[in-house]
């Protein structure tokens, strides 16, 4: 697998949550993804993008475009340098909010993307790395 | 349009006794809340429901789903409904796979369907 360069967004504003949903779309549609798959990975986008801004402080997206065999998938890796989180898995529930959303920011996300990953720990930041692919690329 | 931001207010139209708004532009997070206030200023003034487009709108996250809850559980109080219109299926399929649900709100398909829906709720009571 080889992978393409990397773009990177700075999150520090809810203007900049739009700006990181409109970048992954665009690498979504060259990636090939049908518009079903474009908006699983842009909600998703938009859900981690918050996070990173309101729990977060702010940060940055990293956005790869990743190659293999049988298609085009993308990375999207979330970097903060916030308090972190304690808890993951509680963070993770379903129902666990801190009154900006539903609680499901962070699970909902988890849902929709074939690979999900937090590195994280309280006064380490948050790094929150999550993989799309296509239909028929993923696992080829 | 807020010249700091370069951001756009959604508009709300009266139609009678019945507001409408239809969501055109991005929608970032302080947009959504603009749309809240304005929407729960204007309907405590007299209104029997609330119709939201969102035929525009690309996704709908958990903070938008909110958003869309509160506007519905503050129009309730003031008897009305709200009624959300045109979403998109790729929209529909995302929301069910996260496990987002609309609670208090209404949907349908079109404007004309939200319209009957608005009237429906007034008969109903």
């Amino acid at each position: 697998m080889t992978t393409a360069a990397v773009t990177t967004l700075p999150i520090t504003s809810d203007l900049e949550i739009a700006g990181v949903r409109q970048a992954v779309r665009e690498a979504a549609v060259a990636a090939g993804f049908s518009l079903v798959e474009q908006t699983k990975v842009v909600t998703a986008a938009s859900e981690l993008a918050r996070n990173t801004l309101v729990h977060g402080g702010g940060g940055r997206l990293e956005i790869t475009r990743l190659d293999r065999p049988h298609g085009q998938g993308i990375r999207l890796r979330f970097r903060d340098e916030g308090p972190g989180i304690a808890d993951v898995e509680t963070a993770l529930s379903d129902g666990y909010t801190t009154g900006h959303g539903l609680g499901l920011g962070l699970g909902g996300a988890r849902r929709l993307v074939q690979e999900f990953a937090i590195d994280t720990a309280p006064g380490r930041g948050t790094t929150v790395t999550v993989t799309a692919w296509p239909r028929g690329a993923w696992g080829g | 349009m807020n010249a700091a931001t370069g951001m756009r207010r959604v508009s709300v139209h009266r139609l009678g006794e019945v507001l409408l708004a239809s969501i055109q532009q991005e929608l970032t997070d302080s947009i959504a809340v603009a749309l809240r206030q304005d929407l729960t200023e204007m309907a405590a003034a007299g209104t029997r429901g609330v119709i939201i487009d969102i035929s525009q709108v690309e996704i709908v996250d958990s903070f938008l789903a909110r958003v869309l809850a509160e506007i519905a559980a503050a129009t309730r109080i003031l008897a009305g409904r709200t009624v959300v219109c045109g979403m998109r299926p790729p929209v529909a399929i995302t929301m069910v796979e996260m496990g987002l649900g609309l609670p208090g709100l209404h949907t349908a398909r079109s404007l004309e369907d939200a319209l009957a829906l608005v009237e429906a709720g007034e008969v109903g009571r």
